[in-house]
């Protein structure tokens, strides 16, 4: 199975602070990676290395020519006011594979409207993004991430502003897509991701790679990857960390 | 209305008309660009900085609006290159390339031996006295604007929009941010020759923000801005005429009093 991605002995910075240093990981077709850590760990750091919107210090990265990224920022960073409409925002996303100079053409104008009716927001074509809620938003950028068919699918946090009646769904559907494509997502809530991602990266300075998505706090603790871990599932509580004398 | 047919037997004042349709084009579009960038500020900086430029040519003694445009592109390049390239943040280099083009103009304007430019002209610009070479770079610049944004607009709003997401597409996003970069100064440099500084500002302005309060889409807010600052501007040129007063500061205030009025209808409705 050939890599999309390899990182290889990756130290990068952000604002001349060195937040990673020699991170190795490497991302095949179906995989699906959970990525946490704490804030300011370089999470988010790790993701513009791979986006290449980062240059690292040292370390090579080596993309598949397969690769093709579809990549939902995280929904803080946009800002709500630009007038445009949902139905444009989603159909920027074909740049992924589109010349900057190419029109929309009739295929991509039909996936904007599956995609928007998939998400329930078919009669919103005309909508301005501004108008959207929290989630709405998230899933016109899920959206625009996924209408030009990407074999990798990079997510940012998604589950920030996602209403709970949309989380579940919102993983199920990552579910499906990983089986069309490899999916790495970045979250603060670990316990949440641990049931339907299959590996999980720990981020803090450095990145443990976790070959399987079950994770306890010792091994957390192992990996110097301070995060508290929040158990959802069967059991309603939440793991806390032993009581008493560290 | 005989006096209004008389007026358009003058042929200042057809030329005049013709100055501010073709402005209003440009400002409309670009206008619109700036405002929804957040980039307001930019153009302040830009079109300040300029004046530099225009200085040294006087001293010099070539055309001061070619001093003015190439002062222009380099700020508007230089700010562009600064804030993403140099690490200095984006209003610091504004203000730093405002002020220090401001100060270069005054040095050699001062140091041009007796010959004192009419300032008032830079201020509020000379739509009167508009000439036919004038009219040619307006249209010429108004069609460029046309042009570039039916066929590229989607990679444009991509760029605009979400830099970060355009870069990760591929799009060649410093290619798109120099060049428009390069075009928002050249339009406010030919602006500046017939509206004056102040009168561009509101221009670029006024219209795109009125124009936002309705508009769902940067395509619709261009078309409603380039409407607006017909209206206004033309509708400022006749008062002016009529009442015998100073057109620029006529046409900002019909500029703002469109705005005005346009943002109180909506908020009663």
């Amino acid at each position: 199975m050939e890599p999309l991605i390899q990182l290889d002995n990756i130290r990068a910075a952000y604002d001349k602070n060195v937040v990673l240093n020699q991170v190795n990981l490497t991302v095949h077709s179906n995989d699906f990676i959970g990525i946490i850590g704490p804030n300011g760990g370089g999470k988010t750091t790790l993701l513009k290395v791979i986006l290449n919107l980062i240059q690292p210090l040292s370390g090579r990265i080596i993309k598949s020519d397969k690769v093709n990224i579809g990549y939902l920022p995280q929904v803080n960073t946009i800002d709500k006011q630009f007038p445009v409409t949902i139905k444009d925002v989603v159909l920027s996303g074909r740049f992924a594979t589109d010349k900057w100079w190419k029109r929309a053409n009739k295929e991509q104008l039909i996936r904007v409207d599956e995609l928007l009716e998939f998400i329930g927001l078919d009669r919103s074509h005309n909508v301005p993004i501004g108008e959207l809620s929290g989630g709405q938003m998230q899933r016109v950028f899920l959206c625009r991430a996924l209408i030009s068919n990407p074999n990798l699918l990079i997510l940012d946090e998604p589950n920030t502003y996602v209403d709970k009646t949309f989380e579940a769904n919102l993983y199920n559907l990552l579910g499906e897509l990983n089986e069309q494509m490899a999916i790495l997502l970045v979250s603060h809530d670990v316990g949440t991701i641990s049931s339907m991602v299959k590996t999980i990266a720990c981020v803090n300075g450095g990145l443990h790679y976790h070959p399987s998505n079950k994770i306890t706090n010792e091994i957390l603790q192992s990996y110097n990857c301070p995060i508290e871990l929040v158990s959802h599932g069967h059991v309603p509580h939440r793991v806390l960390k032993h009581h008493g004398h560290e | 209305m005989n006096e209004l047919l008389e007026l358009f037997s003058f042929a200042f004042f057809r030329n005049a008309l013709l100055a501010a349709l073709l402005s209003s084009i440009i400002a409309g579009i670009i206008g619109s660009y700036i405002v929804a960038r957040r980039n307001v500020f930019i153009s302040s900086g830009i079109t300040h900085a300029s004046f530099g430029g225009m200085g040294i040519a006087y001293y010099l003694g070539f055309p001061p609006f070619l001093g003015a445009g190439i002062f222009a592109v380099l700020s508007a390049l230089g700010i562009e290159w600064s804030s993403s390239k140099a690490g200095i943040r984006e209003d610091s280099s504004i203000a730093i390339l405002w002020s220090l083009g401001m100060a270069i103009g005054i040095l050699f304007v001062f140091l041009t031996p007796g010959y004192t430019p009419n300032l008032m002209g830079f201020l509020f610009g000379d739509i009167l006295t508009v000439k036919v070479t004038d009219l040619i770079w307006l249209a010429g610049t108004a069609m460029l604007c046309i042009i570039l944004i039916s066929l590229y607009y989607q990679a444009i709003v991509t760029v605009a929009f979400d830099a970060d997401f355009a870069k990760v597409s591929g799009l060649p996003v410093q290619t798109i941010k120099y060049i428009s970069a390069a075009l928002v100064s050249i339009a406010i440099v030919l602006s500046i020759k017939v509206m004056g500084i102040i009168l561009v500002l509101s221009l670029f302005t006024i219209p795109a923000a009125a124009a936002n309060l309705y508009a769902k889409n940067l395509n619709k807010v261009m078309i409603g801005a380039v409407l607006i600052s017909v209206v206004g501007s033309l509708s400022g040129l006749l008062i002016a005429y009529f009442l015998d007063l100073p057109s620029g500061a006529t046409i900002i205030f019909t500029l703002t009093v469109l705005f005005v009025v346009l943002k109180m209808i909506k908020l009663i409705r």
